[in-house]
């Protein structure tokens, strides 16, 4: 008998809010993140973006914004819940695409710098920080990071090697990530309009979100993460699949894990970048799992694409969703823009709900898919 | 409990060397990183295309993952979501974000920009071999044969996949190493159990 895996506490870090409840409150009322930002460190041009205002991350001596990030995101859902870090049943997972790359546009590059810039070396000073006895676990694997996160650790407690696991994710926007995304011609010269005809690319987004999991007992009344699942377009390095089946395959190992029939899903927070080809291959995939009529959104208008830390903070914010029983929209969406049809929800409104499905998808052509349930 | 998974084949290279199944099977030292991962692509007579796109990183996986399937598995054994990656390395892709930077100063590149993801390694491989199963790159300060056991025996063990392709691809300036290994179930005439001691004697290798 498998064991159940239920969630503990939660952290949203973002330009909107400090703790999850911030964030909700201010997602409740419509506040986005994104705005036009005019930051010559990271570009000469003005683009679309949620950035931490400065000052607003108090960075410590010896410390980068990342590290900082994820030591405020761990210790605000450490202070939520009664699991210490100290345990050795207790395991931290840390996702993030880029961690300390900005390193490399202000210092030299040299051996000490690589040093300095390798995740190992930030999740060491994070572990150091709190006391964590057990070697952090690092995913670095594009836009599901955070899901891959998720359903690591999940798999870790599940298996009873430990009973506790502490997910975290972070990622800063620097000029080396967003010179990339604009190489791409990836980014949207206004708010980014997911599964909206006039969608014309992303925006990018800071954040770091932490999830605490564990199967001990206690927990039993709250809710829980019901499986997940990834698969591998074999397709492009760089655009989506062009049939979905891929990330349908996902949702579906996903659904026959936690047991549960697709009319089952109560909602989807989809990955919704924006950018044409994603949302496209989405609302393929739904359909070939026949999600269809699920109520859909994408919070990457209130955040942009967090990259490592977007499957966490989009997962904690509909576990919010759950709990308080309000969906949230999906702003900039007016007329649906793929071709298939898919169940956008474009208002804020009431819901009862039991199960929902977080999707993601990234370059090297990844898919990840994750259920949770009361 | 589960019987042992098998290492059905392994292929370790490092330092001019390129070993399969404990077996050297080529020798080209004193090249520099570019220039040998080209001899290995021309020793094994490979034919594809893409190759010469790839950043050194990528290069490297792919290499060893071209001389771990061949002869080894046969294409097609298994349904392609029934075949995944588990890859783990130091760097992540930091030997190709620091050329991308560089070239950024003046003209930012997609195609040097898609490599500053360390998963690009298992992307390419998916691709080569349509592989569509469950997969994942993390990041670790020195070779965990315990982890990597860990995360390939929950997947086979769990029947999420059929076949694993597991191990460590490094590249950082002339630094370099990769260690894969595939394991399935069952067991074959070569194959050897995947055992943290056999883990790691295969890393070892050289």
């Amino acid at each position: 008998m498998e064991k159940n895996v239920f969630v503990v506490a939660d952290n949203v870090l973002s330009p909107i809010g400090k703790t999850t409840a911030e964030n909700f409150d201010q997602l409740k009322k419509n506040v986005s993140g994104v705005k036009e930002q005019n930051n010559p460190a990271i570009s000469p041009r003005s683009f679309f973006a949620s950035l931490f205002n400065k000052d607003v991350i108090n960075i410590e001596a010896g410390r980068t914004k990342f590290e900082q990030l994820l030591i405020d995101s761990i210790s605000d859902a450490l202070k939520n819940s009664d699991i210490d870090p100290k345990d050795k049943k207790t395991i931290l997972i840390i996702s993030s695409t880029k961690g300390n790359i900005s390193l490399l546009e202000t210092e030299e590059d040299t051996p000490e710098l690589e040093k300095r810039i390798a995740l190992s070396t930030s999740a060491r000073l994070v572990a150091e920080h709190f006391g964590f006895i057990n070697t952090p676990i690092i995913i670095s694997n594009a836009c599901i990071s955070g899901v891959v996160g998720i359903i690591t650790g999940m798999r870790l407690v599940r298996t009873g090697q430990y009973e506790n696991a502490i997910v975290t994710g972070a990622d800063v926007i620097s000029s080396f990530i967003l010179s990339g995304f604009e190489s791409f011609q990836a980014l949207s010269p206004q708010i980014c309009r997911p599964f909206d005809r006039s969608r014309d690319g992303l925006n990018l987004g800071e954040g770091a979100a932490t999830i605490i999991l564990s199967t001990n007992k206690k927990y039993a009344k709250n809710i829980k993460v019901l499986a997940g699942s990834v698969s591998n377009d074999a397709n492009h390095i760089s655009g989506p699949s062009r049939t979905g089946k891929e990330l349908s395959l996902a949702i579906d190992q996903s659904l026959k894990e936690a047991g549960l029939s697709a009319n089952e899903i109560d909602f989807i927070s989809a990955h919704g970048t924006a950018t044409p080809y994603n949302d496209e291959m989405e609302a393929k995939a739904i359909n070939l799992s026949g999600l269809q009529s699920a109520p859909l959104n994408s919070l990457k208008g209130y955040y942009g694409h967090t990259l490592g830390a977007a499957g966490l903070i989009e997962s904690i914010i509909s576990l919010q969703s759950l709990k308080e029983g309000v969906l949230l929209p999906t702003p900039g969406y007016k007329e649906s823009g793929v071709t298939q049809s898919v169940n956008v929800v474009a208002n804020i409104q009431p819901i009862t709900a039991k199960n929902f499905l977080k999707m993601a998808s990234g370059f090297g052509g990844c898919n990840a898919a994750i259920i949770f349930g009361k | 409990m589960p019987a042992e998974n098998q290492i059905i084949s392994s292929c370790v290279i490092e330092q001019g060397t390129v070993f399969k199944n404990g077996s050297m099977l080529f020798e080209n030292k004193g090249a520099d990183l570019a220039e040998f991962l080209l001899s290995i692509y021309q020793h094994f007579q490979l034919n594809y295309p893409k190759f010469y796109k790839m950043d050194n990183l990528t290069k490297l996986g792919w290499l060893a993952s071209e001389v771990l399937l061949k002869d080894s598995y046969q294409k097609d054994q298994y349904q392609p979501e029934e075949v995944g990656l588990v890859l783990t390395n130091r760097n992540s892709s930091l030997d190709n974000d620091i050329k991308y930077f560089e070239s950024a100063k003046e003209i930012a590149s997609p195609s040097l920009f898609v490599y500053t993801l360390p998963n690009i390694v298992i992307g390419e491989i998916c691709i080569r071999n349509n592989f569509k199963g469950e997969h994942g790159f993390y990041i670790q300060d020195s070779f965990d044969a315990g982890f990597i056991a860990g995360q390939a025996d929950y997947l086979l063990n769990n029947n999420i996949l059929k076949a694993c392709i597991c191990g460590w691809v490094e590249v950082l300036g002339q630094d370099y190493k990769a260690a894969l290994y595939l394991v399935e179930k069952n067991q074959t005439d070569k194959s050897v159990p995947f055992s943290i001691k056999n883990i790691n004697s295969i890393f070892e290798t050289f």
